[in-house]
């Protein structure tokens, strides 16, 4: 077999091909739930309804979305340039540790000061974090997929250390656990009586920022231009390193925010399983959106539903709340499937 | 000083080395197939956790031990075929299909060790491996421990790391098999199948990373835990790397990363390791692993090919 350019795809193949692929990630999860012996359609519905059926849930959701929404941008940003960074996590942990620094320091700066110093902190953390990787690829040549994954591990020891070490709660009773942040400098609630915190806010304004970034900035067209044929882009005198650098710094920072808003506007300290994998789950959520920051925010709630309505599902139904990451893994694969065979028909031969 | 020294006149640091090294090879051995032939395989961390889980269970389940290893490449043969279905024929993104095999590879099996044992809080430990002492030889001081008295899997690592070299550099397999990481349309001007060759490979390759899985649940630690692969999926990756895509260097990088562990994990255990947090020694395999590829970036040895889908009749 081999492929063909299809020179118009019709909407039937634009729109029914991604719908084929959902259906048949669901296909999949159906055979799933019933090897646990449960009802397929029943466990759907829970899943919906934990994800959605009330306002406490829907609430959960949304919470469960905001770091994906960073970490989802991080990750869109840095593909968009070809830029595989994998270290979100790191990034994400970088982030809360700077927020966690600066908020439990005895700066003594008013609330309003505050949160800027806070996340412009973790921005910078984060944008340091991938640095390193990314200059280590323009200037040697490695390859930054294997340096970011391996300092998500380096990270976390690293995070671990100090929270037995320097950043340890007294008061924590011996467990590895920074100090709270005071209750001032902790991220206020959109709307009074909802737990639902400004970090939500903040996420939808950073998609509409890389949006515009994106589509009506130089640095945006650069980062295109990059991503599609780096060599193409030198050769017209695109800076291409020089891009590279700042489209680290921009994925790097967004993925540090993730961390900002999870300690300021959720738990308030730090710990070890701050995150349970937003770094790793927010390259689903970007390709899943395409690599659209305004689509991100789609798939980061689709994706948060998932996972806050299979866990809420695997309570009442005893399917085991793993499901959801298989469903994503497969929802993935077969995107990028049905995108390719949008643009692309087989032929024998 | 003296604490170095000793650790390093121990049988028993050495006897560790070896074994450390046994899943490193097989997965090592695995990523590398795989390169060689143009397909960069990151599906690797998921597939050990599945070869680990794969072989363990079904030995628990009343196989014997080599049908364990038999279910465990059987397992990652499996997730091999999707990669290279993903990848080869259609050509889509080795990053992004891979990172996707490591996520289902993953959380299907959590999800079938959560399926299968629904009620354990610890789980069940199965008869692992026993070390093979080959007599007189096993009785050397320092080295006969370590090369003579291991798991048959670790004598089967080193026979593959032969096995593979020999194949990839003296017979007609493994020169088309180069070639389609170097040049693919001059093995498809030979007549020969670019996507068969590459599909193959990613299967066979996959299907070695699950054996490394699976010597972690059979041969070193009789159970199966989660986060037991813990990243050393990827260190192989930088292993490949580090040993420039050929065989008998990248087990001589796998032997040097486990010699640094084994020492790492013996200094926490002297009263120079206990005035310096553990995290830092827990950290040297992946500082390690980078330094590796930094040290290696400057040589050219990476197929020409790798990473770029092949589709016949384009240019």
């Amino acid at each position: 077999m081999r492929l063909e350019p299809v020179a118009a795809p019709g909407l039937a193949r634009t729109l029914g091909l991604p719908a084929l692929a959902l259906a048949g990630t669901f296909v999949v999860g159906a055979l799933l739930v019933l090897a646990a012996g449960a009802d397929p359609f029943a466990t759907f519905g829970l899943i919906v309804q934990g994800a959605a059926g009330s306002k406490f849930a829907a609430l959960e959701t949304l919470n469960r979305a905001t770091p994906l929404i960073f970490t989802g941008l991080a990750i869109a940003v840095a593909f968009r340039a070809k830029l595989w960074n994998i270290g979100a996590e790191a990034q994400l942990y970088a982030g809360a540790l700077a927020t966690v620094v600066l908020g439990t320091s005895a700066l003594g700066l008013p609330p309003a000061l505050m949160w800027p110093a806070m996340a412009g902190a973790a921005v910078i953390a984060g944008g340091l974090v991938l640095l390193g990787p990314v200059l280590l690829k323009v200037r040697l040549g490695v390859d930054e997929v294997v340096t970011t994954l391996l300092f998500n591990f380096i990270m976390l020891l690293f995070v671990s250390m100090l929270l037995e070490g320097p950043l340890k709660d007294p008061m924590g009773m011996g467990w590895p656990k920074s100090e709270a942040l005071p209750r001032d400098y902790r991220l206020p609630r959109l709307v009074e009586g909802l737990r639902l915190h400004w970090g939500f806010a903040l996420a939808l304004i950073a998609a509409v920022v890389v949006w515009l970034i994106e589509t009506r900035t130089t640095l945006g067209y650069e980062i295109r231009a990059v991503g599609q044929n780096a060599r193409a882009a030198r050769f017209a005198g695109i800076p291409v390193n020089r891009v590279l650098v700042k489209t680290a710094l921009l994925s790097g920072g967004l993925a540090a925010l993730a961390g900002f808003s999870e300690v300021s506007g959720l738990k308030g300290n730090l710990t070890q399983d701050l995150s349970p994998g937003f770094g790793y789950t927010g390259i689903i959520v970007a390709m899943l959106a395409l690599l659209h920051p305004l689509g991100v925010v789609v798939s980061a709630l689709f994706v948060a539903g998932i996972f806050v309505g299979a866990d809420s599902m695997s309570r009442a139904a005893g399917v085991p709340s793993y499901i959801a990451d298989i469903l994503l893994a497969t929802a993935l694969l077969a995107m990028v499937l049905a995108i390719l065979l949008t643009r692309f028909r087989v032929v024998r031969g | 000083m003296t604490e170095i020294v000793e650790i390093l006149l121990s049988a028993s640091f050495w006897a560790a080395v070896v074994r450390i090294a046994s899943p490193l090879i097989f997965a090592t051995l695995g990523e590398l197939i795989c390169e060689r032939a143009g397909v960069l395989n990151l599906g690797i961390e998921g597939i050990m956790v599945a070869g680990a889980f794969a072989g363990w269970m079904a030995v628990y389940s009343g196989t014997g031990l080599w049908t364990g290893v038999a279910v465990a490449m059987g397992a990652g043969m499996l997730f091999g075929l999707l990669h290279a279905t993903l990848t080869v024929p259609f050509g889509l993104s080795q990053h992004v299909v891979g990172l996707g095999i490591t996520l289902l590879a993953t959380s299907a099996t959590y999800y079938a060790y959560r399926l299968a044992l629904p009620e354990v809080t610890s789980p069940p430990r199965i008869e692992p491996f026993q070390p093979w002492e080959v007599p007189l030889l096993s009785d050397i001081p320092l080295i006969g421990p370590a090369l003579f008295a291991q798991t048959p899997l670790t004598y089967l690592a080193f026979v593959l790391t032969a096995v593979v070299a020999l194949v990839l550099t003296r017979t007609p397999l493994g020169l088309a098999l180069r070639a389609a990481g170097e040049n693919p349309a001059a093995v498809e001007a030979q007549g020969l199948s670019v996507t068969g060759l590459r599909m193959g490979a990613v299967m066979v390759g996959s299907g070695l990373m699950a054996v490394g899985g699976a010597f972690l649940t059979m041969s070193a630690f009789s159970s199966f835990f989660f986060e037991m692969v813990n990243g050393r999926g990827w260190i192989c990756i930088a292993l490949v790397v580090f040993g420039a895509w050929k065989p008998g260097k990248a087990v001589l990088g796998a032997l040097l990363f486990a010699a640094f562990d084994a020492l790492q994990v013996r200094l926490q255990q002297t009263p120079l390791g206990a005035d310096i947090p553990y995290q830092l020694f827990l950290m040297t395999p992946y500082v390690l692993s980078i330094l590796a590829l930094v040290l290696m970036s400057r040589r050219a040895a990476v197929p020409a090919a790798l990473m770029v889908p092949y589709n016949r009749g384009t240019r």
